[in-house]
């Protein structure tokens, strides 16, 4: 801004100038975003030929595999008749057999099942952590999975690109049904077989959901998000480290991930699919399935919580029905967050979310977002992990902003409720976060909160730490903030300059001295005559001070006389209540009424 | 003055806000005038008095206007100070309508603040003008931040006790309706901890009334209400009549035992044990353990691990029966878990599981039930399973009894003391004094040697320091000739660790030992060891002399102190390094009371002057300080 338009009226030029401003960032991060979109479908598509690649190699190895077994289970069959070892099973138990041929796998065979399942779980001996899996396999008892999880063999079906237009739905639908068996990851070496078929059969359908055009017809929604439930829906393990510190320590990552993942990709792509239809979703991704969705974010890996937050932005965008309800679950979780546990992982994630909501609220703001701001967005920033997802959460806080002007007091005045103590890491945190919102600030807002502001940043300003200090004083750098200062210097300067005339004397830090002599500077600037007057009076003021605070403490002497005065009195008085009381009977001793004293006021005493 | 055109948000934030936020807001621009309007009013009456006795209240008013947080909470502490000069009326009529209308400040003197109106009752007059706290004590009970509202209800508790029958209807329970149908949660999670405290001391239909409320708020809206339900429910039933337990509880225990979030389930698992003890044995079967069995069969580990913890409870809440039938098995499973974290909780319970089953059929059920998985425990995958086992596994002994402990819990034992991690080797070590009541220490005691020289220098030197903790016990356990024979060089070894945290407890131990074998085997065995480090090259070993002579003087005796220490540590009166020299003057000092005024004066008095010119300061200064302790100047 340059200096010359420093007349009344910039209250006036700066609002076209700062709509522009607002609309160029609107555009710069609009192409951002669809910059972030492109690369993401470039690297999908590498991603996709790289799978492509491994897929034919594994293909490859299936076959020979495949060949191995024949040779083995026909030199078996030669060898059952003459083995006693076997005897327990009837023949035509294919106990070793893997089964080749393709059999539709809708008709599990059960005495495969029946014997299949014990085996797998019994022969290993004693519960090791990682038959997670195997119990979340359990846990699904009461849904109608857990007759075709537990069967644990796996064939391959024909590939949907040969399949006849006729049979592609049904053969989509076993597909689906194929991919519900959930394995064993942390035993990396159980059912690669089973593994690998389930992998191409994923592959398959996220290529297909998101190549073909027509696929997804309305039998095939219930199977889809059966599927997806099924495979994501699990209770979280207990963190590896309790004193995890996102910071510091390297996640704990899924083991399952790569089936999770192919999963989540289908998920994301059934979602955008241009067949996708919400009046269908919306009787299966219902709240119940948004919910579990949503206690996923609290996951360690952070792959899973970058495809959560995608898929549940979708979600929102897609399924209009739901939005009050994940807007309110998520309200829940940062508030047991903040007020309860204090330890979510997929804060960031939410915010991010959220920030991209805020942007599409209706003006005005209705009650519940405004509630949603004061209430839950900024205790937020009472959080101890605050770093971690700060820049996101001062995002949201400027989108309220830019929305809705009249909010900013609440949430200045709020900030400095919650102004850090102790923590000058995130003092500086809070500094950055002023300085956005004094960007993007209007002149007639800034007037309101300003008192408070500048004796907070006076307080930063004279922080021993010379990082908060310096934070605080690279806002006189800002031109915008500057020119707020420039027009209410009759007030601002009167607060911050007893605090920038000691500091500059007295501060270790010479950066921090050097930075204060500008500011003075350019308040001297500004206003020489209230420059020049404050200089006169800063030691008088000092002197007063002094003062007030000689006559506080004689305040207090007198009013704990006056106490202790009080309390004796009505000690006597007690003591000849009691007396009187006592008169008929044998006097007590006084001592013996003096060492006890009314509990009540003895108690009061100490206090 | 209106920022929002929406009257509803406006008066929403009146209402519910924790004021900070807001109230400024709604004031003029500056902040304090709506604080200042009362003061005025107090002034001019105080003018109008003429005494000095508001003087007070105008303190408080101007310390909460105080910008320092600190002061202000000072002033918030001498709270009752105040209140006690202004008197009961005042407080009454001014403190408190003052307190309640303009106090918005920091969580931190709103947390002072509600803990003093908790000891506040003799101040407004006693319990008929008790119920003149209940308003600031309700706007605490809506603020936002837990701490405050927790004491806020802690405080509200405290003096519901204090409330006449009649008071508890017409204010407090009325105050209760109000929280509980608050528009946000915070009131409603407040008003959970109240139902109990009001319930038995109201009229039939009240009771009703707040029936109803509490099983509104266990099907909240918000999880965070259903969580304070939850862990109240156990209370509430106890102060509930026993048909209102079984029709009202029970479907509320039901239904937040099966809710869709499991830290809501989890609590109902603690619910789950005072309701059990309420009903009647015959009502167990139905009422509860359904749900019972669910919760420890739930498909959410924190669940199952909260079934673990609280197990020992719910057994004696149970009773006998239940336990032989379901608890068992259920137990059994538990140990088997597939979350370490739950096995862990399991695994810690075995004991008091054991020590609690019905005494016809203790033996058959630990054997042929329990013992198969806490075998199978013993090589667990997870350290903290294992720890948590070696922690109680030992208190199995007892129960089993000699021929089976040797049988089959000894090969546990052994295992464990072999395990890799040093926690679990510790763990039995340290509560080997259940299995020395049983079979007697010998038994152990080959495998015990290598466990205990391995954890002895162990990499880690908190384990070494744990395991010279245990030492006096093991001595005291295996004997004189074995320790002598097996652990003394150990014991020794210890001296002269490169951490100084374990030559302490080394010198520490030392003099445990002494009380343990007495001043002969002492002098035999340790002290000629400790004074020839007196002439070690190392400044620290020498060093280590000194604080192993502070400890053991004492317990050697005169004789052994002044003929064979005092020597030496006069020898080292002459220590080129000055540490060793003013720890001389320490010791001296220490051990002075021991020795004869006879050695004191021809012997050690000439060596403390020496000391005192000595030309280092922090040597002349303990030199003076042993002079005039000991009385030699």
């Amino acid at each position: 801004m340059s200096s010359d338009d420093s007349s009344s009226d910039t209250g006036k030029f700066l609002h076209p100038e700062r709509k522009c401003k607002r609309r160029e960032k609107n555009r710069v991060a609009a192409q951002k975003s669809r910059k972030k979109q492109t690369e993401r479908a470039d690297t999908l598509h590498q991603e996709l030929q790289s799978l492509e690649h491994s897929n034919a190699a594994y293909e490859k190895e299936i076959a020979q595999l495949r060949l191995e077994v024949e040779r083995y289970s026909s030199a078996l069959k030669q060898h059952e008749p003459h083995c006693s070892v076997f005897s327990f099973s009837s023949p035509e138990t294919p106990v070793l057999t893997m089964e080749t041929t393709k059999l539709p796998p809708s008709s599990p065979s059960s005495p495969t099942t029946g014997f299949s399942v014990p085996s797998a779980e019994k022969v290993d001996g004693f519960p090791r952590r990682s038959m997670r899996r195997a119990r979340q396999r359990r846990s699904h008892s009461s849904s109608q999975f857990r007759y075709q999880s537990s069967q644990v063999e796996l064939t391959p079906l024909p590939l949907l690109k040969d399949a006849p237009v006729a049979e592609l739905h049904d053969l989509f639908c076993k597909k689906l049904q194929q991919c519900c068996v959930l394995f064993d990851f942390l035993d990396c070496v159980a059912d690669l077989k089973g593994k690998e078929i389930k992998r191409a059969a994923l592959n398959e359908l996220v290529e297909s959901v998101a190549t073909s055009r027509g696929i997804l017809i309305e039998p095939l929604y219930p199977e889809a998000i059966k599927m997806i439930s099924v495979n994501i829906f699990r209770t979280l393990p207990p963190s590896e480290n309790p004193e995890f510190d996102p910071e510091e320590d390297e996640p704990t990552l899924e083991a399952s991930w790569p089936h999770l993942q192919l999963v989540y990709e289908f998920f994301l792509r059934f979602l955008e699919s241009p067949d996708f239809q919400p009046s269908m979703a919306k009787r299966y991704v219902d709240q119940k399935f948004v919910l579990q969705l949503l206690e996923l974010f609290d996951s360690e890996d952070p792959r899973e919580r970058e495809y959560l937050k995608t898929i549940l932005h979708r979600v929102y965008g897609k399924l209009l029905g739901l939005r009050a309800y994940i807007r309110k679950q998520i309200n829940n979780i940062f508030l047991r967050f903040i007020y309860e546990t204090e330890h979510f992982n997929g804060v960031a994630e939410l915010l991010e979310i959220l920030g991209s909501i805020i942007n599409g609220f209706a003006l005005p703001l209705k009650s519940e977002h405004k509630q949603f701001l004061v209430r839950v967005l900024i205790p937020l920033h009472t959080a101890k992990s605050l770093s971690i997802f700060h820049a996101q959460l001062a995002y949201c806080v400027v989108q309220f902003m830019e929305k809705d002007a009249t909010v900013t007091e609440y949430i200045i005045r709020g900030l400095l409720k919650y102004w850090p103590k102790t923590c000058t890491q995130k003092e500086v945190m809070f500094l950055g976060e002023i300085e956005e919102i004094l960007d993007v600030i209007e002149p007639s807002q800034f007037i309101r909160i300003q008192e408070p502001l500048f004796k907070q940043i006076a307080a930063c300003i004279s922080s021993p730490h010379f990082q908060v200090a310096e934070r605080a004083l690279y806002f006189w750098n800002n031109e915008y903030i500057l020119s707020l200062i420039e027009e209410n210097c009759q007030v601002i300067l009167p607060l911050v300059f007893a605090t920038l005339y000691r500091v500059s004397k007295e501060h270790w830090n010479q950066t921090i001295v050097s930075l204060i002599y500008n500011v003075l500077k350019t308040f001297m600037e500004m206003n020489s005559k209230l420059f020049d007057d404050l200089t006169a009076s800063y030691k008088v003021e000092k002197q007063k001070e002094l003062k007030r605070e000689r006559e506080r403490v004689e305040l207090w002497r007198g009013l704990d006389e006056y106490q202790e005065r009080r309390l004796q009195s009505l000690e006597e008085a007690s003591r000849n209540q009691r007396n009187l009381q006592e008169r008929p009977g044998p006097t007590q001793p006084d001592p013996e009424l003096s060492s006890q004293p009314d509990p009540e006021l003895s108690s009061n005493n100490s206090t | 003055m209106v920022p929002f055109q929406h009257l509803p948000f406006i008066q929403y934030m009146t209402n519910h806000c924790s004021a900070a936020v807001v109230a400024p807001v709604l004031s003029d621009k500056k902040p304090r005038s709506r604080k200042g309007r009362k003061p005025q009013t107090l002034s001019k009456m105080a003018g109008a008095d003429g005494d000095d006795s508001l003087y007070p209240i105008a303190v408080l008013i101007d310390e909460l206007r105080n910008e320092d947080v600190q002061l202000r909470l000072n002033s918030i502490k001498k709270l009752s100070t105040i209140a006690l000069a202004l008197g009961v009326e005042r407080t009454r009529t001014e403190l408190l309508p003052f307190l309640t209308d303009t106090i918005y400040d920091e969580d931190e003197v709103l947390l002072a603040l509600a803990e003093q109106l908790g000891n506040f009752t003799m101040l407004v007059g006693g319990p008929e003008y008790v119920h003149c706290l209940l308003p600031p004590l309700e706007s605490l009970a809506t603020v936002e931040e837990t701490v405050v509202r927790d004491k806020a209800v802690e405080s509200l508790r405290k003096i519901s006790h204090e409330h006449s029958p009649v008071d508890l209807e017409v204010h407090f329970e009325p105050l209760v309706k109000r929280l509980a149908s608050g528009d946000w949660f915070t009131s409603r999670t407040s008003a959970c901890g109240l139902f109990s405290v009001c319930y038995p001391r109201v009229s039939s239909t009240v009771k009703a009334e707040i029936r109803q409320h509490f099983r509104t708020l266990c099907s909240d809206d918000t999880p965070m209400v259903r969580r304070a339900a939850a862990s109240k429910l156990g209370e509430f039933a106890k102060v509930l009549e026993l048909d209102y337990v079984k029709s009202d509880i029970i479907s509320l225990f039901t239904a937040l035992a099966s809710d869709e979030q499991d830290s809501v389930r989890l609590l109902a698992v603690e619910a789950c044990v005072s309701i059990a003890t309420l009903l009647p044995q015959e009502d167990l079967e139905t009422l509860v353990m359904p749900t019972l069995r669910q919760a420890a069969e739930d498909k959410s580990w924190r669940v199952r691990y909260m079934v673990a913890d609280k197990f020992s409870e719910l057994q004696k809440a149970v009773g006998p029966e239940i336990t032989k039938n379901d608890l068992v098995p259920a137990f059994q499973n538990l140990l088997k878990d597939c979350e370490a974290e739950v096995r862990a909780a399991a695994a810690n319970k075995v004991k008091e599981f054991c020590e609690n089953l019905p005494e016809d059929s203790k033996e058959t059920i630990i054997m042929s039930h329990i013992l198969p998985c806490v075998k199978e425990l013993v090589s667990d995958t997870n350290q903290h399973v294992k720890s948590a086992l070696a922690s109680v596994i030992m208190g199995l002994s007892t129960i089993l009894g000699k021929d089976n402990t040797v049988e089959h819990l000894l090969p546990l034992f052994l295992a464990q003391l072999k395990d890799e991690c040093p926690e679990v080797r510790l763990n039995i070590i340290s509560n080997l004094d259940c299995v020395n009541e049983v079979i007697g220490i010998r038994q152990l005691s080959q495998s015990l040697l290598p466990a205990i020289v391995e954890l002895a220098e162990d990499a880690k030197w908190r384990v070494r320091l744990a395991i010279i903790e245990y030492m006096p016990l093991l001595a005291g356990q295996l004997g004189v000739e074995f320790f002598d024979e097996k652990l003394n060089t150990l014991c020794m070894a210890w001296l002269v660790d490169h951490v100084y945290a374990i030559r302490e407890a080394a010198t520490c131990n030392l003099m445990k030992l002494v009380e343990k074998f007495g001043a002969e085997w002492a002098q035999n065995t340790i002290v000629p060891k400790v004074l020839g480090m007196a002439n070690d090259p190392n400044y620290l070993h020498r060093m280590t002399t000194l604080f192993c002579i502070n400890s053991l003087s004492e317990a050697c005796g005169q004789e052994i102190t002044t003929k064979q220490m005092l020597p030496v540590v006069l020898k080292m009166s002459n220590d080129q390094v000055a540490n060793v020299r003013f720890n001389v003057a320490k010791s001296l000092q220490k051990i002075g009371p021991v020795l004869d005024s006879n050695a004191l004066q021809t012997e050690v008095k000439p060596v403390l002057e020496k000391l005192a010119t000595d030309q280092d300061m922090d040597v002349k200064y303990f030199a003076q300080e042993a002079i005039s302790v000991l009385a030699l100047a």
